[in-house]
C-alpha cells in the first residue's frame, strides 16, 4: 500500500524545487522578476541574448562538444568493454578507472590542463633538453583551443569511466557469457561477438546514463571554464558569467540563456532519439549479413586503445594534482618540484576531518532517501505494470539540464519561504534534487531489464511480493544498486552551489572549502583539494565494487 | 534581547544621530560632570561626540552575544586565517561570534540577498556583512538592498583617509555611508625581474604596443567579463581618452564614441601581438596570474600592489617578482564591507566593520606575510605608536612604497565599464 505512494512521494520531494527552480529560470527570461523591478513580461531579455556577440559560436561549441563527447564516450566505453571481453587482463584497467570516477570533474580537468598546456607537465618532461624551450612555447595552443578539442578530451576522461561502469553494472542483468558463447560458436571473434550481440542488449540499459552524459557535457560550467575557450565560452558558461556578473541588469539575459540551454539539451536528446532508429536498422542489416568481418573487432581494438590512453592521461592528471599538493615551488621547465612542503596538508588536516564527516553525512542521507524512493518507484511500476509518463521523467532529469546557478535561485526562494535555508535538512533536500536523478537513471534501466522469470519462479515457489523483492530482486540487483548508490554519493560530495545556497553559506563541506580555496588559483591548493574531494567517493566506489564480490563469491556471474 | 527589540534599539540610534535635541540636556550634564571631557570634545571629536559615543555604546551592547555571518571571498588560506584572527579579536573584545561564510565569488552573496528579497524576507536575512567591490556594491545600493547609512556611526571612521576619493566615492557614485572602506586596490603590472629587466617595461599605455611587438604572445589580460579584464581596458582608456574628465560623467553614445576611438585604434594594433594572437583570454584574474607564475606570459595586470610580495611569501611567485606602475599613474579603488537591508545582526556587523577599520587590524592586513592589503586609513591621524605598526617588515621583498605607486587615478563612471565591455565583445568575440 505504502508503495503506491512512492511516485507521489518522489514528486513531492522533487516538484517544489524543480518547478520553482524552473519558474525562476524561465520567468526572468521573459522579464519577470519583481525583486529586481521586473513586474511585466517582455521579450527584451531574448533580444539581448540574440544580440550577444558570439552567441552562434557559443551555441555551436555547446552542441558540438556535447554531441562529440557523448558519441565518443559511448564508443570508447563500448570498445573498452569489448576489448575486456576477450582480454581478461583488461579488467585490471577497469579497476584503474575507479579513481577517475571518484574525482570531482573540476579536479580532473585542472590536472588535465596542467598536463597538456604549453607550460604543463608533458612539455616540462621533455624541456629544455629535447625541445630547447627554456620558457614555455608561445605559439602552442592546447587548453582552450577554439574547436573545443581539449574540452571534449577533459570530459571524456570523466565520462568514459562513467559509461563503462554503467555498462558493467547493466551486464549483471544480461546473460553475457551465454550470449558470447553462442556468438562465438557462430564463428565471431570475441570483440565482434560482444559488439554485435551483447552491446545491443546493454545499450537499452545505458540509454539514460548516455542522456545524462549528453546533458552534463552540454551544461557543465566548471570544467568548461578550466579547459574551454573564453571568447566566447559555451552557452552554460556564458549564462553563469551573466548571472554572477557585477551588473544585475544582466540577470534577465542570463535567465534567457539558461532557458535556451534547457531547450538545446532537450533538442539534442530528441536528435539522439531520432537517430537511434536508423542506426539500429544499419546495425541489424550488418548482423543479418553475418557480421563476421574483422572490421568490428579492429574498431573495438582501436577504441579500447584510445580509452586506455585516456585513462592513463586521467591518472597522470590526478598524479599531477597530488604532486602539486606537495610542491613548495615548481617552475618551468623543471620536471619535478624545485622544493617540497607538507604545511598545506598539515594546515588542512584539522578541518578536513570535520568537513569530511559533514559531507559524508549529507551524502549518505541524500543517497539513502534517493535509493528508497527510486526502488519504491521502480517496484511499484513493476507490480502495477505502470509506465511512467514522459512528463514525469523529464521532471526528474530537469535539474541535470538547467544550469545550476539559474535553477538554484528558485530553490533558494523556496527554502527561504519555508524558513528552511541554512539547515542541514535544506542541504540534504537540495542535494537530493541532483542525487535522485543520477540514482534513478543509474538504476532504472537495469531494474526494468531484470528477467521477470526470476520473480515468477520465486512466486511460483510461494514467495510473497515483499519476499521476492527482498530475497530475489535486491540480491540479484546488488551490483547496480550499490553502484547507483556510489554514483549518487559522488554526486552529492561534489555539489558546491546547492550546498552554498541551501545552507545559506552556513553548512561547510569539503567541497565548499575546496571550491572557495580554488578561486585563489594556487595550484598547490587546487591539488590538495582535488585529492581531498576524491577520497570519500573513492571509498564509496571501492565498497560498491567490492561488496557484491565478497558477498556473492559463491555465485559466479553475480559477483 | 529579542530580534524586535534589537530593531527598535537600532531605530533609536537613528533618531539620536538625526534629531539629537531631546538628549541635549543629558549631554550637557554629562559633559559638565566629566569636566575634562568637554575639553577633549573641543580639541578632538566633532560636536555631538558624546551622543555618537552613547549611540555606539548602545550598538556595542546590542551586538554582544550576536553571531555575524561575514560573507567574504575565501580564495586563499592566508585570507581565511586573517579573517579567523579578526574573528578571535571580535570575540575577545566585543563578545561577538564571527562566522566566515566562505565565497568563491562575491556575486554568490549578492544573488542570495536578491533571492531573499524575491522570497519576501525583509528581516532575519542570512547575510550580515559582505566584503564587496565597486560594481557589486553599486548594484545592491541602486536596488535598495543595503542597510544604512551607518558608516559615520563607526568610531574608527575618523581615521579613514578622506582625501582618498575612492574611500567616499566609488566609481564616481557617492557611497553615502552605505559601506565601510577596508582595503585599497590599485592597478599594478606584475613581472619577473629576472626574466624581464625593469628598464624594458612599458611606462605608458602607447608603449605597450612596442613591448608587445618585441615580446609576441607574452602579454594578455583577463577576459573583459572578468572585473580585472575590464580594468585593463579602463586603464588604457584613462590614459588614451582625449579628455579624461568626461569619464567622470555617465557615458553617452557621443562621449563614448569620441573618448574610446583612440583606445580601439591602440587595441587593434596591440591585439595581434597578445597571447594566442588576442583570440582567446584567461577567464579570470587568477588564471592570468597562474600563467605568469608558469612563465607563459611575462606581464600580468593585478589590482593588489602587494601581489608580488604576497606571492613571494607564499611561494607561488619567484623571489624576483616585482610590480610595475605606469608614469601617468594607475586606477585605484577601495574595497568595502556592506550590510544587506535585511541582515539579521546589523549591530554585530557594524562592530565588525568598525574593527576592520581599526589601526591594529589595518596594520596587520597590510603586512605581506598576512594578506598585504593597503590601508584605507590616514596614517597622519594616528598616534606615533599606531603609525609604527604600518612600517613594512624589513624582510618584505617586492613591496612598492607609496611614492612608487603615485596618486591613484579615479575609476570612471560605471556606465563606461558597461559600455566598454559590451563594445569590446562586439568587436572581438569570435
Amino acid at each position: 500500500m505504502l508503495l503506491r505512494l512512492a511516485p507521489a512521494a518522489t514528486l513531492a520531494v522533487l516538484a517544489g524545487p524543480v518547478v520553482l527552480g524552473l519558474a525562476f529560470t524561465v520567468l526572468p527570461a521573459f522579464g519577470f522578476l519583481p525583486a529586481l523591478g521586473g513586474t511585466t513580461f517582455s521579450l527584451d531579455p531574448w533580444r539581448g541574448l540574440l544580440a550577444a556577440p558570439g552567441l552562434s559560436t557559443a551555441l555551436t561549441l555547446t552542441v558540438g562538444t556535447g554531441l562529440a563527447t557523448t558519441l565518443l564516450a559511448l564508443a570508447l566505453a563500448a570498445g573498452l568493454c569489448a576489448a575486456v571481453a576477450h582480454r581478461p587482463g583488461m579488467a585490471r584497467l577497469q579497476r584503474l578507472m575507479v579513481p577517475l570516477l571518484a574525482s570531482p570533474p573540476s579536479g580532473l580537468a585542472l590536472g588535465f590542463a596542467f598536463l597538456v598546456m604549453p607550460s604543463g607537465w608533458l612539455v616540462r618532461l621533455v624541456s629544455p633538453w629535447a625541445t630547447g624551450w627554456a620558457v614555455p612555447p608561445a605559439g602552442l595552443v592546447t587548453v582552450g583551443d577554439p574547436l573545443g578539442i581539449s574540452l571534449v578530451a577533459a570530459l571524456l576522461i570523466k565520462e568514459v569511466p562513467y559509461l563503462t561502469l554503467m555498462v558493467f553494472a547493466a551486464s549483471a542483468t544480461v546473460p553475457v557469457e551465454r550470449l558470447m558463447a553462442a556468438a562465438r560458436a557462430l564463428g565471431r571473434d570475441a570483440a565482434t561477438a560482444w559488439v554485435s550481440v551483447v552491446f545491443p542488449q546493454l545499450y537499452r540499459q545505458v540509454r539514460l546514463p548516455v542522456f545524462a552524459v549528453l546533458a552534463f557535457s552540454m551544461s557543465v560550467v566548471d570544467v568548461a571554464i578550466i579547459v574551454g575557450s573564453t571568447n566566447p565560452p559555451p552557452l552554460a558558461v556564458l549564462a553563469t558569467r551573466w548571472f554572477l556578473g557585477y551588473d544585475l541588469a544582466y540577470f534577465h539575459t542570463a535567465a534567457a540563456a539558461a532557458t535556451l540551454q534547457l531547450v538545446l539539451v532537450a533538442l539534442a536528446i530528441l536528435l539522439w532519439l531520432a537517430l537511434e532508429r536508423p542506426v539500429a536498422a544499419l546495425g541489424r542489416r550488418w548482423l543479418a549479413r553475418g557480421s563476421r568481418s574483422r572490421a568490428a573487432g579492429g574498431a573495438a581494438g582501436v577504441a579500447g586503445a584510445v580509452a586506455a590512453l585516456l585513462i592513463l592521461l586521467g591518472l597522470l592528471s590526478l598524479l599531477a594534482m597530488l604532486v602539486w599538493s606537495l610542491a613548495g615551488s615548481w617552475r618551468f621547465p623543471a620536471a619535478l618540484p624545485d622544493s617540497w612542503q607538507l604545511w598545506l596538508w598539515r594546515g588542512e588536516a584539522g578541518d578536513a576531518a570535520a568537513l569530511a564527516s559533514t559531507s559524508a553525512g549529507i551524502g549518505l542521507a541524500a543517497v539513502a532517501v534517493a535509493l528508497v524512493l527510486t526502488l519504491a518507484c521502480l517496484e511499484n511500476e513493476q507490480r502495477h505494470g505502470l509506465h511512467p509518463g514522459a512528463a514525469v521523467q523529464w521532471l526528474v532529469y530537469l535539474p541535470l539540464i538547467v544550469p545550476q546557478i539559474a535553477f538554484l535561485f528558485g530553490v533558494q526562494v523556496l527554502l527561504v519561504r519555508a524558513g528552511l535555508d541554512g539547515t542541514l535538512l535544506a542541504v540534504v533536500w537540495a542535494h537530493l534534487v541532483f542525487v535522485l536523478p543520477f540514482v534513478f537513471l543509474s538504476l532504472a534501466d537495469a531494474y526494468r531489464a531484470l528477467d521477470p522469470r526470476y520473480a515468477m519462479t520465486a512466486a511460483a515457489m510461494g514467495a510473497g511480493r515483499w519476499q521476492v523483492f527482498l530475497t530475489v530482486k535486491l540480491p540479484l540487483l546488488a551490483r547496480p544498486i550499490l553502484i547507483a548508490a556510489a554514483v549518487g554519493f559522488a554526486v552529492s560530495i561534489a555539489q558546491y552551489l546547492p550546498t552554498l545556497f541551501a545552507g545559506a553559506g552556513r553548512v561547510a563541506t569539503l567541497t565548499t572549502e575546496a571550491v572557495t580555496l580554488s578561486s585563489g588559483g594556487d595550484r598547490r591548493i587546487l591539488g590538495l583539494v582535488a585529492v581531498l574531494q576524491a577520497a570519500l567517493p573513492l571509498a564509496a566506489y571501492g565498497l560498491a565494487l567490492a561488496l557484491p564480490f565478497l558477498a556473492f563469491r559463491r555465485f559466479r556471474g553475480m559477483a | 534581547m529579542t530580534a524586535a527589540a534589537k530593531r527598535a534599539n537600532l531605530g533609536r540610534e537613528g533618531s539620536h544621530a538625526c534629531a539629537g535635541v531631546p538628549f541635549m540636556n543629558r549631554s550637557i550634564a554629562l559633559a559638565l560632570a566629566a569636566g575634562l571631557s568637554a575639553l577633549a570634545a573641543f580639541l578632538g571629536p566633532p560636536a555631538g561626540a558624546d551622543e555618537a559615543k552613547e549611540a555606539w555604546q548602545d550598538i556595542l551592547a546590542a551586538a554582544r552575544g550576536q553571531s555575524v555571518y561575514f560573507n567574504a571571498w575565501a580564495g586563499d588560506p592566508q585570507t581565511n586565517a586573517f579573517i579567523a584572527w579578526v574573528g578571535e579579536l571580535a570575540r575577545e573584545r566585543y563578545g561577538i561570534d564571527v562566522r566566515h561564510v566562505k565565497l568563491a565569488d562575491t556575486a554568490e552573496a549578492v544573488t542570495r540577498v536578491v533571492a531573499e528579497k524575491a522570497a519576501g524576507r525583509e528581516t532575519g536575512g542570512s547575510v550580515d556583512l559582505v566584503w564587496i567591490n565597486g560594481p557589486n556594491l553599486l548594484s545592491l545600493k541602486e536596488k535598495g538592498l543595503l542597510f544604512g547609512p551607518f558608516v559615520e556611526k563607526l568610531p574608527n571612521w575618523r581615521h579613514v583617509d578622506r582625501t582618498k576619493p575612492s574611500n567616499l566615492t566609488d566609481f564616481t557614485i557617492p557611497v553615502e555611508g552605505y559601506a565601510a572602506p577596508w582595503r585599497m586596490a590599485q592597478v599594478v603590472f606584475l613581472y619577473d625581474s629576472a626574466r624581464t629587466p625593469p628598464a624594458s617595461l612599458p611606462r605608458t599605455i602607447p608603449a605597450f604596443l612596442d613591448w608587445a611587438r618585441a615580446h609576441a604572445g607574452r602579454l594578455t589580460h583577463p577576459h573583459p567579463r572578468d572585473f580585472l579584464g575590464a580594468t585593463f581596458l579602463k586603464q588604457a582608456l584613462v590614459e588614451l581618452a582625449p579628455d579624461p574628465a568626461v569619464l567622470q560623467q555617465p557615458a553617452s553614445e557621443e562621449t563614448f564614441a569620441t573618448a574610446t576611438a583612440p583606445l580601439w585604434a591602440w587595441y587593434d594594433a596591440l591585439r595581434p601581438h597578445l597571447w594566442r594572437g588576442g583570440e582567446d583570454f584567461p577567464a579570470t584574474g587568477t588564471a592570468q596570474l597562474s600563467m605568469l607564475a608558469d612563465g607563459e606570459i611575462a606581464l600580468a595586470i593585478s589590482f593588489n600592489p602587494a601581489d608580488a610580495a604576497v606571492g613571494i611569501r607564499k611561494g607561488t611567485l619567484p623571489q624576483t617578482a616585482r610590480v610595475h606602475v605606469l608614469d601617468g599613474g594607475t586606477i585605484g579603488n577601495t574595497s568595502f564591507v556592506a550590510i544587506p537591508f535585511n541582515a539579521a545582526h546589523k549591530e554585530a556587523a557594524m562592530v565588525l566593520a568598525n574593527l576592520l577599520m581599526s589601526p591594529e587590524v589595518q596594520a596587520r592586513a597590510q603586512d605581506p606575510a598576512t594578506i598585504g592589503a593597503f590601508t584605507v586609513l590616514d596614517l597622519a591621524s594616528l598616534s606615533e605608536a599606531e603609525r609604527a605598526r604600518f612600517t613594512p617588515p624589513a624582510d618584505a621583498v617586492g613591496l612598492p612604497d607609496n611614492a612608487a605607486l603615485g596618486t591613484p587615478l579615479p575609476e570612471p563612471h560605471p556606465s563606461w565599464m558597461t559600455r566598454l565591455v559590451a563594445e569590446w565583445e562586439r568587436r572581438y568575440t569570435r
